[in-house]
C-alpha cells in the first residue's frame, strides 16, 4: 500500500531503534529512570502494540498511553443517554462500531439493539444522512463521537442536511478536543512526563500551533507523528533529541499529511456548526473546562440533545464511575494498567468495568490483547 | 485514535455533493471531497492521493514531504547497514584471531 | 406443479403445495433424485476393521444469502464436508434441513439448491435425507439451512491438536479472510466495493491429497468463524505448546488488506470457508505444501509458522522488525472502527 508500506521498512526501523538507544544512553535513561513519553492518541497506542514497538525500543524509553481514545473517555452517562434515544420507537440510531460495546449504567448499545432498538453501524455520518433521506418517517440520529479529526465530518453532514432541508436527521454530539485535556494533564501535580507524541490526524485538521503552549508554557517537547511504525520511532527520536539538546519545541514528523495551519475547510465547518461547551465530562478525568463541543443555536434543529430534551440540555449531572476503577490514574500515567487492582479480575474485555478495557485502543485492552499483561508478568 | 487511510481518487461521482470514488488497495468507496477541494475544478483531484477518514478525504498527501521523510529514513538505514557491516567485520576478525 | 413465485405458509402445511415444493425444488435436483425420510445406507469402507464413523452437524445463517463466490447452499454443503474432512474422514452422506421464511423467492431457492447439488457432486457426497419447514415473516432471515454429515475414517488415521509437538510446521491452504471480507463488502451497508469472492470450497479432495503426501500430519482444521486466530489458540491450548507465526508469511490478498485497513479490522480474525490450517512434522512440510498448491483451491497455500515449546497456550506473531505480539482469541464479533 502506497504511503503505508514504505513506512514499515524493517531496515529503517532498526536504524531508528539504534539511534534512539544511542540518544537514550546519552541521556542516562534506564528502566528504573526512564524518559516518559506520552502518546496522546489511541491510534498511536494501537500501532505501538501492533508492531511490538514497546518491546523493541530502548528500555529507558517508557510509553505513557494518553487519553486520546474518544470511546474510552466517553462517560457512562452519555452512553445511557444514547441508549435512551436509541430505544425510542421512532428512532433509527446510527453509530460507528467503536461505541457498540461501551458499557452504560444499565446497558450498552449492543445490548439495547438485542432488546429491540433499531441501532445500525455506519462507516460515515454521510451514510446516516442517506438513511434519513430514505426513511423520511423515522428520526435518524447519529452518535457524534471523536476528536477534531472526526468533528468536520459531522459538521459537514449537518451543513448538508440543512442545505437539503433534511429535517429528520440529528447528531447526538459528544465531540471533544485535544489541547484542553493535555493542559489538564500538565497541570496535574502527579504528572511525570518528559515529552509528547502529538496526534497526527487531529493535527491534519487543527495544524500544529494549538500545541504551542506545551513547549512555551510547560517546556515539554512535542512531535506530531504519523501512524506507521517508522513514523512513531522517528518521532520518539525527535523528542529525545529535543530533550538531549535542551529544546522544547513543536515539531512535525507527519508533514506529508499535516499542514502547519491545518485544514481551512474543516476548521470553517467546525466553527460554523459547533461552539465550546462550558465544560464536558471525561471518563476517568472528570469535567474539563471547554473541552467539549455543542451544536450552535442556528443548527439546533439538528441537535439530538435539543430534539429529545436530554443530556446537558436537561441540566447538570453528576454520575460517579464504578468503584475500584483506576482508569483515571492509568490515563494520567500515574500507574500502568497492570497495577490496577481490577485489571484481569473485575475488569476484562469480556466484562469491562472501566473504559480503557472497552475499546481496542484503550491502554488496558491493548495490554490485555497484545499480551502486555502476561509479558510484564513473565 | 482516528483511523486515516491513504487512498487514490479515481473518479468524480457527484460534483454537486462533492462526491468521488476513492480506491484503497483495490477496495472502492465513495468519499466526500469538501475538505480537499480548493476553488478549482474537482476533476483536478482525480489521481491524487488523499487521507481518508469516515468517508471524507481530509488532506491531500504531499508527495514531496513523503519523499523527504523517506529519504531521511533511507539515509539512516544505509548508515545503520554500514555500522552493522563494520560490526560483523569486527566480529569476523576477532573470531579469526 | 409449483406455480407460486414466492413461498407461502401453505408450502409448509403438509398438503399438495408442500409436496410440490419439496419435489420440484429439492428432491428432484439432488443426485440420485428422490429422498426418503430415513436413508438406509451401505458402505464397504465401514466394514474394514478399525474403520470409524464420523458424524457432524452444523447450522448456516448468512446475510446476504447470495454473495460473490457462493451462497448459503454452497456454505451448507462445504461447511459440513469440511468438518468431516479436517477430522480425517472421507465425507459420504449429508442431510439437509431448510427453514424457509414466508415470502422467500422460489427462484432463489432453485439457485441455492442447484449450488448444493453442484457442491455435493464436486465433493463426491450424496444428500440423502432432508426436511423443510416454512415459518412466518420475521421468524427467520430468508432461509436457514442445517446440514449433518457422515463419513468414514480409515483405520489408523489419527488427527488432533493434542498430537502437536514443538518443531511441527503450520500451513494454510488459501489466502486468509476472503470470505469474511467478501461478506462485509456484500452487505452493502458500509458501501465498499471490492473485486473479491468467498473462498467457500469443499476441502475433501485437498485433504486427501495432503494426507497422502504427508501421512504424519498431526492436526487439521478449517478456519471458519474466529478466523486463523481462533484455530491456533485452540491448538495451543489443547497441545500445551506455544505457536509462533510470521506476519510476513501470511497469505493476504490486497483487497482484504484494503478492507481491513479501512474498517480497522484484523485479518487473523476474519472468517474463511475453504481454508485448511494444517500441522505437520517439519520433514513433511514441503510435500504438504506442494500437495496443496497442486489443487486449484490450494493456490494460496503457504507455510506460516511453527509449534514452539512455550509460552504454553500462547500464539505469538513475529512482526517484520523482530517485534512480537500475542494473538489472542476475540472477545466478541469484530466490529468496524474509526479510531
Amino acid at each position: 500500500m502506497k504511503y503505508a508500506s514504505e513506512f514499515r521498512d524493517p531496515k529503517a526501523a532498526r536504524a531508528l531503534l539504534a539511534e534512539i538507544a544511542r540518544v537514550a544512553d546519552g541521556l542516562g535513561a534506564t528502566r528504573a529512570r526512564p524518559v516518559a513519553i506520552m502518546e496522546i492518541c489511541g491510534g498511536h497506542t494501537h500501532s505501538i502494540f501492533r508492531y511490538g514497538l514497546d518491546k523493541l525500543i530502548h528500555e529507558g524509553v517508557e510509553f505513557i498511553h494518553g487519553p486520546g481514545c474518544p470511546v474510552c473517555v466517553l462517560p457512562m452517562a452519555r452512553v445511557d443517554e444514547a441508549v435512551q434515544i436509541a430505544e425510542r420507537p421512532d428512532v433509527i440510531f446510527t453509530t460507528f462500531g467503536d461505541a457498540m460495546r461501551v458499557p452504560g449504567h444499565v446497558k450498552s448499545l449492543m445490548q439495547a439493539k438485542a432488546s429491540g432498538a433499531d441501532i445500525r453501524m455506519v462507516y460515515s455520518p454521510l451514510d446516516a444522512l442517506e438513511l434519513a433521506r430514505r426513511n423520511p418517517d423515522r428520526e435518524v440520529v447519529f452518535f457524534g463521537l471523536g476528536f477534531e479529526t472526526t468533528t468536520p465530518s459531522t459538521a459537514l453532514s449537518i451543513q448538508q442536511a440543512a442545505r437539503e432541508g433534511v429535517r429528520n436527521f440529528s447528531v447526538f454530539c459528544n465531540h471533544i478536543t485535544v489541547p484542553e485535556p493535555i493542559k489538564a494533564l500538565l497541570d496535574d501535580p502527579h504528572m511525570r512526563l518528559d515529552g509528547f507524541i502529538g496526534p497526527g490526524h487531529v493535527s491534519m485538521v487543527i495544524g500544529i500551533h494549538p500545541y504551542d503552549f506545551i513547549a512555551r508554557d510547560y517546556h515539554k517537547p512535542i512531535v506530531v507523528a504519523g501512524f506507521e511504525p517508522t513514523d512513531l520511532l522517528q518521532s520518539v527520536l525527535m523528542v529525545l533529541r529535543q530533550i538531549a539538546e535542551g529544546r522544547a519545541e513543536v515539531e512535525n514528523q507527519y508533514a506529508r499529511v499535516v499542514p502547519e495551519h491545518g485544514n481551512k475547510v474543516s476548521l470553517a465547518a467546525i466553527a460554523d456548526v459547533y461552539e465550546k461547551r462550558p465544560s464536558f465530562e471525561w471518563r476517568g478525568l472528570g469535567e474539563i473546562d471547554a473541552s467539549g463541543l455543542r451544536i450552535r443555536d442556528r443548527y439546533r434543529a439538528f441537535d439530538a440533545e435539543e430534539k429529545f430534551g436530554i443530556g446537558y440540555a436537561a441540566g447538570p449531572r453528576v454520575h460517579p464511575e464504578p468503584e475500584g476503577c483506576a482508569c483515571g490514574a492509568v490515563m494520567t500515567g500515574r500507574i500502568k494498567p497492570t497495577a490496577c487492582p481490577q485489571f484481569g479480575k473485575g475488569c476484562t474485555p469480556e466484562m469491562p468495568l472501566g473504559a480503557l478495557m472497552v475499546s481496542s485502543e484503550g491502554a488496558c485492552a491493548a495490554y490485555w490483547q497484545y499480551g502486555g499483561a502476561r509479558a510484564a508478568a513473565e | 485514535m482516528c483511523l486515516g487511510i491513504p487512498g487514490r481518487i479515481t473518479a468524480i461521482t457527484d460534483a454537486g455533493r462533492q462526491m468521488a470514488l476513492a480506491e484503497v488497495s483495490g477496495v472502492r468507496r465513495e468519499v466526500n471531497l469538501a475538505c480537499v477541494a480548493d476553488d478549482g475544478p474537482l476533476e483536478a483531484l482525480v489521481g491524487q492521493w488523499v487521507l481518508i477518514h469516515v468517508g471524507f478525504a481530509m488532506a491531500v498527501i504531499d508527495a514531496d514531504e513523503a519523499a523527504r521523510t523517506l529519504d531521511a529514513l533511507r539515509e539512516l538505514g544505509e548508515a545503520q547497514e554500514a555500522v552493522e557491516a563494520m560490526a560483523a567485520g569486527q566480529r569476523a576478525l576477532e573470531a579469526g584471531r | 406443479m409449483l406455480r407460486d413465485t414466492h413461498v407461502t405458509l401453505a408450502h409448509g402445511g403438509g398438503g399438495t403445495a408442500m409436496r410440490d415444493l419439496i419435489e420440484e425444488v429439492f428432491t428432484d435436483v439432488f443426485t440420485p433424485p428422490g429422498m426418503e425420510d430415513q436413508a438406509r445406507l451401505m458402505e464397504a469402507a465401514l466394514q474394514e476393521p478399525g474403520a470409524r464413523l464420523a458424524f457432524t452437524t452444523d447450522a448456516f445463517v448468512v446475510t446476504p444469502l447470495e454473495f460473490p463466490g457462493g451462497d448459503i447452499g454452497t456454505l451448507a454443503v462445504c461447511g459440513t464436508v469440511n468438518d468431516l474432512a479436517v477430522g480425517g474422514a472421507r465425507p459420504l452422506w449429508l442431510s439437509a434441513a431448510f427453514i424457509i421464511e414466508e415470502g422467500c423467492e422460489v427462484a432463489l431457492l432453485h439457485r441455492i439448491v442447484a449450488s448444493m447439488a453442484r457442491e455435493a457432486a464436486a465433493a463426491g457426497v450424496r444428500i440423502v435425507t432432508g426436511d423443510t419447514k416454512v415459518v412466518g415473516r420475521g421468524a427467520a432471515d430468508g432461509l436457514f439451512i442445517a446440514t449433518s454429515g457422515v463419513g468414514v475414517i480409515a483405520p489408523g488415521r489419527e488427527l488432533g491438536a493434542t498430537r502437536l509437538r514443538p518443531g511441527d510446521v503450520i500451513l494454510v491452504s488459501h489466502w486468509l479472510g476472503d470470505h469474511g471480507a467478501t461478506i462485509l463488502a456484500a452487505r452493502g451497508d458500509l458501501a465498499l466495493e471490492a473485486d473479491l469472492q468467498s473462498d467457500c470450497a469443499g476441502l475433501g479432495h485437498l485433504m486427501a491429497d495432503v494426507l497422502a503426501a504427508a501421512p504424519g500430519a498431526k492436526a487439521a482444521r478449517d478456519a471458519t468463524r474466529g478466523g486463523l486466530a481462533a484455530v491456533l489458540n485452540e491448538w495451543a491450548g489443547a497441545a500445551d505448546c506455544g505457536i509462533e507465526i510470521e506476519e510476513e508469511a501470511l497469505p493476504l490478498r490486497d483487497a482484504v488488506r484494503g478492507i481491513c485497513e479501512i474498517l480497522g479490522l484484523d485479518p487473523l480474525y476474519l472468517a474463511n470457508e475453504g481454508t485448511l490450517v494444517l500441522a505437520v512434522p517439519e520433514a513433511e512440510a514441503p510435500a504438504a505444501l506442494a500437495a496443496m498448491r497442486a489443487r486449484p483451491e490450494g493456490q494460496g497455500a503457504a507455510v506460516i509458522g511453527r509449534v514452539v515449546a512455550g509460552p504454553q497456550g500462547q500464539v505469538r506473531m513475529r512482526t517484520p522488525f523482530g517485534g512480537a505480539r500475542i494473538v489472542d482469541m476475540l472477545v466478541g464479533e469484530q466490529l468496524p472502527r474509526i479510531c
